[in-house]
């Protein structure tokens, strides 16, 4: 292990954290709220502090870096982020246990979106602008970013590849050009052009200013922290169907946008995974609309409820998790579909969590050539994906990855519903998928006007975790914890 | 520029290394997955898996925005057709082929408008082209040559105490040589530095002298060092190389003897060189090599396909004490493994063919003051860069006292006509001559005004 280069990289991220802050912290200013400013410039110090120290401790750090350290450079620059990203929290005395501030930012930062808070009002404007913006540096990842601005020395290695992979989601991540900066840049800039169409929409459907900037960090980083109590349902109908039209643009791989700018149209019409996951949305979409039809007071007519089915279909399957109604009130078959797409999630290379729709087009793809094998078990059978090969090491990941996946929702239900709150099961179901998916809302009393601030801070460390798990794609995460990685062989 | 190399064999991880270095954007191509996967985990790179002579490959490499094709696979054909498939794609398009056939050499060079070819390389007629050079003057460990054979600089290895430049100062050197030299790089314990004058050499250290070209008999003859003519060569291995040298031995008069044990190639050779005696057995078996007249040779190339048997017959014929030694080396990373080992000099093809591609990136890439020759010196530590000087080289007609060079870089000698001239204090260089310098320590010297200090 390079510890000294380990250490370098998260200086440099908790840095770069402390100068992402200073958005907020004016804007705290703007509002004249002294404890907030405070919580702002305590937390900055101490990030621009710990962070040089630890650059500083490690200047001559050699170069040489593997795929075991960029996972585990990836996992601490996270942890180390939420450490002090919930440093505005709880030294303005907003949210007085650290807990629950660590949880609020990690949901920030993993773009989840769950809150312990009932009345985010309180948090006031910089804080609450904090929150928002933290989905948008998580969404397209902090690292990525990095490389994108900062030259890391030898910037000719490599190594670089390994962070990329273990903060981009999905089961195969590349390069778009032979350069990771200008690649980085690429995605950052497409994010960008993306975010900056989306507040311009809102503003047009009449959102508050402050309002349109919050609600589109949070769609781009398919967050999910509203700004009012009252979620999204204060709004226009026309800024909500915006929303529901850029938090499934911001599902889409942005390999696909990138297609876009090389002008290869017929690649995009091609791309399997962006067909299955339009399916997905439009065929839920349909069945929610006919199933809510006249069952609650939002959705009497079919126009209401297609437009409350959309939003919500799209906020689910992209692990958003805004809401302009109550969806708890809504038939079990609804329930049932937004839970199901809960595990779904959005395209690789997007911003979205779960567990991906080319995993489980692939997972899909596998098990009919497993079955087929059953009777015809000398046939050779190859697995394809847009035209080429998918590697048996490829589908080997995938299948281990759903194993973990499954392995790790079984054992976090089961620690929360050990909890002393004593929740009803598909709270306790719900919360974990909720977090570890990155959606943000559940069901019951975690459901969509309620929030986690019941749970105990044993529940609330292990949703955390979860949050985390869900967003780097578990392995990063499991890497810090296995002795493996800190053994010298 | 983007650049596109097709096969990420060794030579192609070489390229790859060092283009990307100097600033260049790689797509590789290979049939090979796992091969690409460990080069982009290596370098910062991107890679495609697939032929590389079908256009779809060529597609997704991205062959339409690219400004160079390199194509070094194993296969010539595969070269030729990619080029051509490539340069039809894309009209623009620089490629460079490596061709090792002996029977294309003639085709390629009379079509290369039909192959679309800019440049190819023929490694193996390098690495014989550099071996006969090397078998002439057997002290050199490796001579390169420059300003169009004006200028040479030779490595030379201070065998023992008795050497007459062991423990002397470089600046009383031209007194024990008597001719104007001037050492500008040496390698001590796997270690290269740009020494200075008052430097002490020591008995294990290599040197790298520059000289003009007539005057490397007599630093041999005052350095007590006596030529004799080359008369029986021994050449171990039967492959293209062993061709190529062949047929430039043969023209200079020297008995050729081939050892190989593959009895078709011996035929092959046999066939095609009447002049030479062809035996076919087991090189690894060394009285086999003694009854075939290894005593009486005054030369031995070791050139089989197999590294290790290349060192080892090396070392054998050192202790033979035969007078010309050469070793082939496939791998350029064992070299450093070898310094206390004589094994005579070195040759590795893969390195001369890699060098010759970059020199042709770095003129294509930089017309103005950009390198006409670069030769990577001690075990590539050091590089040895010749460039024209012209209008827009900055310093012009400044003595050298007054000017202020990068660190680890020297002006290694100055070309002004058919006239060599060692820098001093009072030199000055002015448009049209040609300068060599010698850069160590990972500097990347792409033109000529990246030598001056910032």
């Amino acid at each position: 292990m390079n510890y000294k280069m380990l250490g370098r990289i998260v200086g440099m991220v908790l840095v770069l954290e402390s100068v992402l802050m200073i958005p907020a912290l004016l804007i705290a200013c703007a509002e004249k709220n002294l404890r907030v400013i405070q919580g702002f410039g305590g937390a900055i110090l101490i990030g621009l502090l710990v962070g040089s120290l630890l650059i500083y401790r490690s200047k001559q750090a050699k170069k040489k870096f593997y795929a075991k350290e960029g996972m585990v450079c990836v996992g601490l620059c996270w942890v180390a982020m939420g450490l002090v990203g919930a440093l505005p929290f709880f030294l303005s005395g907003k949210i007085p246990n650290y807990m629950d501030a660590f949880f609020e930012i990690v949901s920030g930062l993993t773009t989840t979106g769950a809150s312990v808070l009932s009345d985010v009002e309180a948090l006031g404007k910089g804080l609450l602008f904090w929150r928002s913006f933290s989905h948008w540096i998580g969404g397209m990842g902090v690292l990525v970013f990095f490389l994108a601005i900062i030259p890391i020395s030898g910037n000719n290695e490599g190594f670089t590849l390994h962070i990329l992979r273990a903060e981009s989601p999905g089961p195969s991540v590349n390069k778009m050009v032979p350069r990771m900066k200008q690649s980085a840049m690429i995605l950052y800039i497409m994010y960008c052009v993306l975010t900056v169409l989306d507040i311009i929409f809102l503003l047009i459907g009449r959102m508050p200013v402050f309002d349109a900037f919050c609600i589109a960090f949070g769609t781009a980083g398919t967050g999910g922290f509203a700004v009012t109590n009252a979620g999204l349902a204060g709004y226009t109908i026309f800024a909500q169907n915006v929303t529901t039209v850029f938090m499934l643009l911001f599902g889409v791989n942005f390999g696909v946008y990138y297609l876009i700018i090389l002008k290869n149209f017929i690649g995009i019409i091609q791309d399997e995974e962006l067909r299955l996951y339009l399916t997905i949305v439009a065929g839920s979409i349909l069945l929610i609309t006919i199933n809510v039809l006249g069952k609650t007071a939002d959705t009497m007519t079919v126009g209401t409820s297609l437009q409350q089915a959309a939003f919500q279909v799209a906020s689910i399957v992209t692990t958003t998790g805004f809401s302009t109604t109550d969806f708890d009130l809504w038939p079990s078959l609804s329930k049932s579909i937004l839970m199901i797409l809960m595990m779904v999630g959005a395209c690789a290379g997007s911003t979205g969590g779960g567990l991906k729709v080319v995993r489980l087009l692939l997972l899909g793809k596998g098990i009919k050539r497993n079955s087929h094998q059953i009777f015809h078990n000398k046939e050779v059978q190859v697995i394809r994906f847009n035209g080429g090969r998918v590697g048996e090491q490829t589908m080997a990941n995938v299948n281990s990855y759903f194993a973990a996946y499954v392995i790790i929702i079984v054992v976090s239900f089961l620690l929360v519903s050990a909890d002393a709150g004593n929740f009803s099961l598909t709270t306790n179901f719900s919360a974990v998928m909720a977090t570890f998916n990155n959606i943000g809302p559940g069901f019951d009393s975690v459901g969509a006007t309620r929030n986690f601030a019941e749970y105990s801070v044993l529940s609330k460390g292990i949703l955390s975790l979860d949050m985390l798990l869900g967003r780097l794609e578990i392995f990063p995460i499991f890497a810090l914890f296995m002795p493996s990685t800190y053994q010298r062989k | 520029m983007y650049i596109i190399i097709a096969g990420d064999g060794k030579v192609g991880e070489m390229l790859t290394r060092q283009l990307s270095a100097e600033g260049h954007d790689i797509t590789l191509i290979d049939r090979d997955a796992d091969v690409l996967e460990s080069s982009i985990e290596q370098y910062d790179v991107m890679s495609v898996v697939g032929n590389c002579a079908s256009m779809e490959t060529l597609r997704q490499a991205g062959v339409e925005r690219a400004d160079l094709l390199i194509t070094a696979t194993s296969s010539d054909e595969i070269n030729l057709l990619c080029c051509m498939t490539a340069h039809g794609m894309n009209r623009s398009l620089h490629t460079i082929a490596r061709i090792r056939t002996p029977e294309y050499a003639e085709s390629v060079y009379a079509m290369r408008k039909t192959f679309a070819l800019s440049f190819t390389v023929n490694p193996e007629r390098q690495a014989a082209a550099e071996i006969d050079h090397l078998l002439k003057y057997p002290e050199f460990l490796h001579r390169e040559t420059f300003a169009q054979g004006l200028v040479e600089i030779v490595e030379i290895r201070i065998k023992d105490e008795n050497s007459k430049l062991a423990n002397q100062p470089l600046n009383r050197m031209e007194s024990i040589v008597h001719c104007q030299t001037l050492v500008c790089a040496v390698t001590r314990d796997g270690q290269t530095t740009i020494p200075s004058g008052d430097f002490v050499l020591r008995a294990g250290d290599r040197i790298f002298v520059t000289a003009s070209a007539q005057n490397l008999s007599i630093l041999l003859k005052n350095l007590g060092i006596i030529q004799k003519r080359m008369k029986n060569a021994m050449l171990v291995g039967g492959g293209r190389i062993c061709y190529y040298l062949t047929q430039r031995l043969l023209k200079e008069g020297v008995n050729v003897k081939i050892i190989d044990q593959n009895q078709a190639r011996c035929e092959a050779l046999a066939e095609s060189l009447p002049k030479a005696v062809v035996v076919c057995m087991d090189a690894s078996i060394h009285s086999n090599l003694v009854k075939e007249g290894l005593e009486e040779c005054d030369a031995l190339v070791a050139m089989t396909g197999i590294d290790e048997l290349n060192i080892v017959l090396g070392v054998y014929g050192s202790a033979l004490n035969i007078p010309r030694i050469v070793t082939k080396l496939g791998r350029a990373d064992n070299i450093r493994i070898l310094d206390d080992l004589s094994v005579g000099g070195i040759v590795s093809p893969k390195e001369l063919c890699a060098n010759q591609i970059v020199q042709y990136v770095r003129a294509m890439h930089n017309q103005v003051g950009a390198a006409v020759t670069v030769h990577s010196i001690a075990d590539g530590q050091a590089e040895a860069i010749e460039f024209v000087v012209d209008e827009t080289t900055r310093h012009c007609g400044t003595e050298l006292k007054d000017l202020k060079l990068r660190k680890n870089v020297l002006l290694a000698s100055i070309t002004r006509g058919r006239d060599l001239i060692f820098p001093r204090g009072d030199t000055y260089f002015q448009p049209g001559d040609r300068m060599v310098v010698v850069s160590a320590g990972g500097n990347v010297i792409s033109q000529i005004n990246d030598i001056f200090a910032k």
